[in-house]
């Protein structure tokens, strides 16, 4: 199943497909690793419901949902 | 001298390692050119003395940040004789990441991987010897905390430095490879220094390349169409990217050696379960709070932990009274905080040797002489009045690097991101700010943190409404001198509610710039949340040390320089007599009665009568130093009673100047709704010389000379407001007040609409 990361819900785990967006915003996620082919997985949301926590390459990383929703993922993925 | 730079991930443990390397060698300056401060010291274990760099943490070369930018260019355009980079080993994919672009410039690396020690005690282990061959640069582990290998790391440096290297890329992707070449060859036709590096990035779309070379752009664009790969198209930022990646995790993910895999899923660590306190949904924000209450409290409290009923209860206070430890270690509200006991005993230093000083020279030069006058009130008194915040200064900055430093303060910007969103500012704008509780100047350094520069414009602008602790004593004396004279108000709400008034301006500023002239989308929100560490006591007061030795350069320059100025102006009139404290015919108070009608509409202008001109002058002098602001007052209520010996002595009694506002209140026919707005007026308005200094190198080109107007206009527009509001409350100028305060509330809620209007007409052009 395909869904984006800003309607994961807690401790889901996907591996990414693509990466959306443009300009700095775009390659920010992708320096930070956000690659294709890369599994994350959503650990926490921010006590108001925003921003998100993910774990990514071993770290952990926070971005909004705007951000979230450009990163397009594949359910499951490797455990 | 040879010159290492230190590059690395944000918490690789750089400045660690800078400070192992360098011991108290290290010192705070500014670049030429760049804003920013840089921080080298020297290396002296080896046979020549090298100079180490720190450079701001990076996770890419391609600039995101302005710190980001000071990194980039510093390695690219000043030419280190070598570049230490930093792995954290528990995080080696992301952290190679920079590796593999600092590779591609001709420059000698060396890799450090930093954090052995903790990679170790989790039971797995690296292979070093293996990461060197395939980077084909030389790898070392390192503990920077426990200092192991930093010899060795340094030998190694040092021969690499000897060495010219050229840079080389780990893409391997054929076609891409030839694109390189190409671009390359271009560069190199233009004598571009790291033709390879400038290639690469112009390649991934870098901001910077593109602007700076928009010729070869068209050739980029060109291979483009011809270029298809099976997963990405002809996007070549992704590729590249994922290049990078697919090389580190294939070439090394067998050299971490770990007792076990473990899933996403399953990690679990001591930093997790700190989390689940720290960013609880409900708990967060009230342990928030509380941090943020304690921090304020230990610094800034006069009734510790309010204890202040126990002192006098159990006897303890009566015995001591009179002492020298009232007043040092308590008052008649309560225990003293460990700030408030520092800085008072600064401060009882300090009355001590300026005293001393006077009486020596009083006895050698004779009463009244214009020398004593200078060094004592004009040079120690400015100095000491600067010095004097000192302690409390570094305590709250103390405190916020032990949060900082723990990682705390990533995560407050992870629970308040979305409150700040509503504003126009993500969640890392509020560090800033709530340093701005303490001193300006390292609040307004902070905002480089800041990815956007319209967010970093707005939050610098607002950090002076955050009323800084030089602004407390304006609050204290002249919420007390009202109290005084006209027996009424209450200190502590007065205190409390000009707090509040310089956050709800802070926000109303904010909104409204970010809706007009700092119009814009809100910069993406994208953080590492680093592990929790314990933080380290020695980088701690390193970092202090920086701090205090800033300061009192500051203290002993600028502020010291406009302090002699303005004595000189405020103790010699227009015939250049020395008026030995007369400050009514002073040239100051000449200036003071030109611009007193300006003040009118303040409460503070013509309506007063002839000695109304001091809180122009008050004003003024406030831009050195808010501590001037009541020493003004103070100064000139000494002249006006000067016939009665009784209130001399009084005024001198009282350090926290309350009898001299009651005095200048009584002589100026000053209203209390008045005094509200001079204080709102210097809460508000153009802050010290040392945050203005500071506004100047941290602001973007060409927004200075707005950012002192708008402090302007913010003072002048938000203290007329509460002047003629307070003034509808009181039957002598209600008539007057009642319709200005509606004209003003018409005239603001005719401006929002405009504003509103024109936004939905003009909206914002996706960036």
């Amino acid at each position: 199943m395909i869904k984006r990361l800003d309607e994961f819900a807690l401790g889901e785990t996907g591996v990414v497909k693509t990466v959306e967006g443009e300009g700095m915003l775009r390659r920010r996620l992708l320096d930070m690793g956000v690659t294709p082919g890369t599994a994350i997985f959503l650990r926490k949301k921010a006590p108001l419901g925003d921003p998100i926590e993910i774990t990514i390459r071993g770290y952990e990383l926070t971005l909004r949902k705007t951000e979230a929703h450009l990163i397009v993922l594949e359910m499951g993925g490797r455990k | 001298m040879k010159r290492f730079a230190l590059a690395g991930n944000p918490n690789s443990g750089k400045t660690t390692l800078f400070n192992s390397l360098t011991g108290s060698t290290a010192h705070v300056g500014n670049w030429p050119g760049v804003t920013v401060e840089k921080k080298d010291g020297t290396y002296k274990k080896l046979g020549e003395p090298i100079s180490i760099v720190d450079l701001p943490g990076i996770y890419s070369l391609s600039p995101y940040t302005s710190e980001e930018v000071v990194s980039r260019n510093y390695i690219i355009d000043e030419h280190p004789d070598c570049v230490i980079n930093i792995v954290d080993v528990t995080n080696l994919e992301r952290n190679l990441y920079l590796t593999t672009q600092l590779l591609e410039i001709n420059v000698p690396v060396v890799v450090a991987l930093n954090m052995i020690d903790v990679l170790n005690k989790s039971g797995a282990e690296i292979n070093a010897k293996q990461l060197e061959e395939k980077l084909g640069v030389p790898v070392i582990s390192i503990s920077a905390l426990r200092e192991d290998n930093l010899e060795e790391l340094m030998k190694r440096a040092l021969e690499a430095s000897s060495k010219p290297r050229e840079g080389r890329t780990i893409i391997s992707n054929e076609d891409l490879l030839h694109l390189i070449g190409d671009v390359k060859i271009a560069f190199k036709g233009k004598q571009v220094d790291n033709p390879l590096f400038h290639a690469i990035k112009l390649i991934e779309e870098d901001e910077v390349e593109m602007k700076s070379h928009p010729e070869l752009v068209e050739m980029v664009t060109d291979f483009k169409k011809t270029f298809k790969d099976e997963t990405f198209g002809e996007d070549l930022v992704a590729v590249i990217a994922d290049s990078r990646y697919k090389y580190i995790t294939s070439n090394f993910h067998g050299s971490v050696k770990r007792n076990k895999e473990e899933a996403l899923e399953d990690k679990m660590n001591t930093s997790d379960k700190i989390d689940r306190v720290l960013t609880h949904k409900v708990f967060g924000l009230i342990i928030f709070a509380a941090i943020l209450f304690l921090v304020f409290h230990l610094v800034f409290s006069e009734n510790f932990f309010f204890l202040g009923g126990i002192l006098s209860a159990n006897g303890v206070a009566p015995s001591l009274e009179g002492t020298i430890y009232e007043g040092l270690f308590w008052t008649e509200s309560g225990i003293n905080s460990p700030g408030v006991i520092l800085q008072n005993f600064f401060e009882m230093s300090f009355t001590a040797i300026t005293d001393a000083v006077a009486n020596g020279l009083n006895g050698a030069l004779g009463e009244g002489h214009w020398f004593t006058g200078f060094l004592c009130d004009g040079v120690l008194s400015g100095l000491f009045a600067i010095l004097g915040f000192l302690p409390q200064i570094l305590l709250l900055f103390l405190l916020f690097s032990i949060m900082e430093d723990s990682g705390y303060m990533a995560r407050v910007a992870f629970i308040l991101d979305k409150l700040f969103r509503k504003f126009g500012l993500s969640g890392r704008a509020f560090i800033p700010m709530i340093m701005g509780f303490g001193c300006s100047v390292p609040a307004m350094v902070n905002t480089r943190t800041l990815a956007d520069d319209r967010e970093k414009i707005a939050t610098i602008r607002v950090i002076p409404f955050f009323s800084c602790g030089a602004k407390l004593p304006i609050l204290v004396a002249i919420a007390g001198g009202v109290l005084q004279a006209f027996g009424m108000g209450n200190v502590d709400l007065i205190t409390y509610s000009m707090y509040l008034v310089g956050i709800i301006a802070a926000i109303i500023c904010v909104v409204l710039m970010r809706n007009t002239s700092l119009r814009g989308k809100s910069a993406p929100f994208i953080m590492e949340l680093p592990e929790y560490r314990v933080p380290q006591f020695k980088s701690l007061m390193i970092h202090l040390w920086d701090k205090a030795k800033h300061f009192v350069q500051k203290a002993f320059t600028v502020i010291l320089a406009s302090t002699i100025v303005i004595w000189f102006l405020s103790n010699f009139g227009f015939n250049w007599a020395y008026l030995d404290g007369d400050m009514s015919n002073s040239i100051l108070a000449g200036i003071g009665q030109l611009i007193q009608p300006l003040f009118t509409p303040l409460g503070f202008g013509a309506q007063l009568n002839a000695f109304g001109f001091v809180f122009a002058v008050a004003a003024i002098t406030g831009l050195i130093a808010k501590e001037n602001v009541i020493a003004t007052l103070a100064a000139l209520a000494t002249i006006i009673v000067t016939a009665s010996p009784d209130l001399v002595a009084a005024i001198e009694a009282d350090e926290e100047g309350i009898e001299a506002v009651a005095i200048m209140i009584q002589n100026t026919g000053i209203t209390w709704q008045g005094c509200i707005s001079f204080i709102a007026f210097n809460m508000l308005t153009i802050p010290c010389f040392a945050a203005c200094a500071t506004a100047k190198a941290e602001l973007p080109k060409g927004t200075f000379k707005w950012t002192i107007l708008f402090w302007l206009a913010a003072s002048y527009v938000g203290s007329a407001t509460i002047y003629s509001f307070l003034s509808m409350f009181d039957a002598s100028s209600f008539m007057w007040a009642i319709p200005v305060f509606a004209g003003i509330l018409v005239l603001a809620v005719a401006a929002v609409i405009i504003i509103v209007r024109y936004n939905k007409k003009h909206p914002i052009k996706e960036a």
